[in-house]
């Protein structure tokens, strides 16, 4: 029997790795596209487990609207990340450092 | 909570902004270079008409429409409308600037809009959907409006910053609204209180579900832990962006906050927590913000650190949860933007093509070329600091009266202290432009419309310093009328 439990520790472990992979990772920006979408998904679990576990259907109509708005989002996120790669030919976390302070 | 079609009277505003929106940036296709004042006028024009038209459509006392997705009150009418009339004036004062920079395009008037509408619906709501699609119209708007200056790799490099920790804040938020649903079962507000008080929600994933939510709130106003992009994003914008996000997104920051922490998560229990993890905030943004503003030789990267200052002053004021705190926060924010606003409009008004006055030894001697913008500039600093009789010290000393009446002394000590440490970075940017010799390359301001604007502005500080008590009741009856507390 899967209980509720279950798809919350999906949801958390999915976004703990999310977070991870956006903090550990030095390589590259794409990665952390990656995963600020699967941030959200994790979110999109745990709606949909809490909508169905208490019956109740507006989580699961939550979950379509963070689904368009992350399809808009990884739209601007690729077209900055064009944008930055024609002007500094890199998009290599470590090398994006011109502005400190 | 049913819908009925005069409901659609309530959200005019809105939905004026929308039509104007979609109209202009059809109409923009039409236009060729030379005609893109057109577009200016009627983005101008559409934000005066949406200012007035809340006045006519509220509720003095708080009424829920749209099945529960909308809020209608005197708070809300008054906060969209500061709004429209910050994002109008910023536009006045960025004229020549977006001229001069080739921004001056459609795109950059539809996107200023489309934030407007994005802050609008994020005053009124009632709903976490709401809240969150209005976020995130406002947050997509900007990542692409700091990105718009295609050629320079400075403000490519603060868009992705922005855009990746934007996102990060976003997917908090979220999660801590995931964990709120699946303890209340509610996404309504109304219908989430009514759950906490009757005792059936589980407290423990309550208590998760705050945390998170405070993690991107704190994200999302650039507070100590979180406050990483805010320098950055300031610096490497344009500067007519920076305007425009330092200004108006804070009064519709104030809002979002009020809605979920004072409205939805305000029972006694929760306060409790969340008031502890905002004075940690707090305490944090005002001691990082003042010192490391010291260190700054660039003037958009201290008005950044005096930013995140000013924030936790903000926090400080809205941690007690109570009716005075929250006025004083709510004056607190409507009177920083207004410096904001000043702040950076110097820099553009002194900017010309090839040349950004954004350095502190830019203004080297600006009272001897500018004797009228130095006195301006010199009652915006003052009123920053909080050197009477500007308004910045009466803002200061409401917060701080809010929190000695709950009894949070050290707190309130802290905020002095860190106070005088602001003060030293302030005063030193007046020294700068009054008694330094004059070697920089800064020419007369010859933008008429944008001088008078920055004269009001800045006289506005000055007279609201001399009469504050009339802005200070509006806010008190505001937050009294509209705020649903426990």
């Amino acid at each position: 029997m899967i209980t509720l439990s279950h798809y919350l520790v999906l949801g958390a472990i999915l976004f703990s790795i999310s977070i991870a992979g956006i903090f550990l990772n030095r390589k590259n920006i794409i990665i952390i596209l990656m995963s600020i979408e699967l941030m959200l998904l994790a979110v999109n679990i745990n709606f949909v487990a809490f909508s169905h576990y208490l019956g109740d259907l507006s989580g699961q109509i939550f979950v379509f609207f963070i689904l368009t708005v992350a399809a808009a989002e990884s739209a601007i996120g690729l077209a900055i990340l064009v944008v930055l790669f024609r002007n500094l030919k890199t998009i290599n976390v470590d090398d994006i450092g011109g502005l400190r302070g | 909570m049913d819908f009925q079609l005069s409901d659609l009277y309530t959200l005019l505003p809105e939905i004026f902004l929308l039509i104007g929106v979609s109209g202009i940036l059809l109409l923009d296709l039409f236009l060729s270079k030379e005609q893109r004042g057109v577009t200016y006028a009627l983005t101008l024009i559409v934000l005066v008409v949406t200012s007035v038209l809340p006045w006519f459509f509220y509720d003095a006392d708080p009424r829920v429409i749209m099945s529960g997705l909308v809020v209608s009150d005197a708070l809300g009418a008054a906060l969209k409308s500061t709004v429209c009339v910050l994002i109008a004036v910023g536009l006045v004062y960025s004229k020549n600037y977006l001229l001069s920079r080739g921004l001056h395009r459609g795109e950059y008037f539809s996107l200023t809009l489309f934030a407007t509408l994005g802050m609008m619906v994020m005053i009124s709501s009632n709903h976490f959907l709401s809240l969150y699609l209005g976020l995130e119209l406002l947050s997509l708007s900007l990542y692409a409006m700091v990105a718009l200056q295609r050629d320079s790799g400075r403000s490519s490099e603060a868009a992705i910053k922005y855009f990746v920790l934007g996102a990060i804040a976003s997917g908090m938020l979220l999660y801590g609204m995931s964990m709120i649903y699946g303890a209340t079962g509610h996404l309504n507000i109304e219908a989430i209180v009514s759950s906490i008080l009757s005792g059936h929600s589980d407290s423990n994933l309550l208590r998760l579900g705050v945390v998170f939510v405070i993690v991107g709130i704190g994200f999302k106003l650039g507070a100590v832990p979180f406050h990483m992009w805010i320098p950055d994003v300031y610096q490497g914008s344009p500067t007519s962006v920076t305007l425009l996000i330092g200004t108006a997104p804070k009064v519709a920051a104030f809002a979002f906050v009020l809605r979920l922490l004072a409205e939805a998560l305000g029972h006694p229990s929760l306060h409790q927590d969340w008031s502890q993890m905002l004075t940690v905030l707090a305490v944090a943004s005002l001691i990082i913000g003042n010192v490391v503003a010291i260190a700054q030789t660039n003037f958009k990267r201290m008005l950044a650190y005096s930013t995140i200052a000013h924030m936790g002053f903000l926090l400080v004021g809205f941690m007690t949860g109570s009716i005075s705190g929250y006025s004083a926060s709510l004056f607190y924010v409507l009177t920083y933007v207004l410096m904001a606003l000043g702040g950076f409009g110097v820099i553009l008004l002194l900017s010309r093509d090839g040349f950004e006055a954004e350095e502190l030894s830019d203004l080297r001697g600006l009272s001897q070329t500018n004797p009228w913008c130095a006195f301006l500039l010199m009652i915006i600093l003052f009123s920053m600091a909080g050197i009477p009789p500007t308004v910045g010290f009466w803002s200061k000393l409401f917060v701080i009266q809010s929190i000695i009446d709950l009894g949070y002394v050290g707190l309130a000590v802290t905020a002095v202290m860190t106070s005088l440490i602001g003060a030293f970075y302030y005063l030193r940017v007046v020294k700068i432009m009054f008694f330094d010799a004059n070697e920089s390359s800064i020419n007369t301001v010859k933008y008429s419309a944008g001088m008078a604007v920055f004269a009001v502005n800045g006289l506005l500080l000055l007279g609201l310093g001399l009469f504050p008590g009339w802005l200070l009741s509006l806010c008190e009856s505001l937050i009294e009328s509209s705020v649903r507390t426990f």
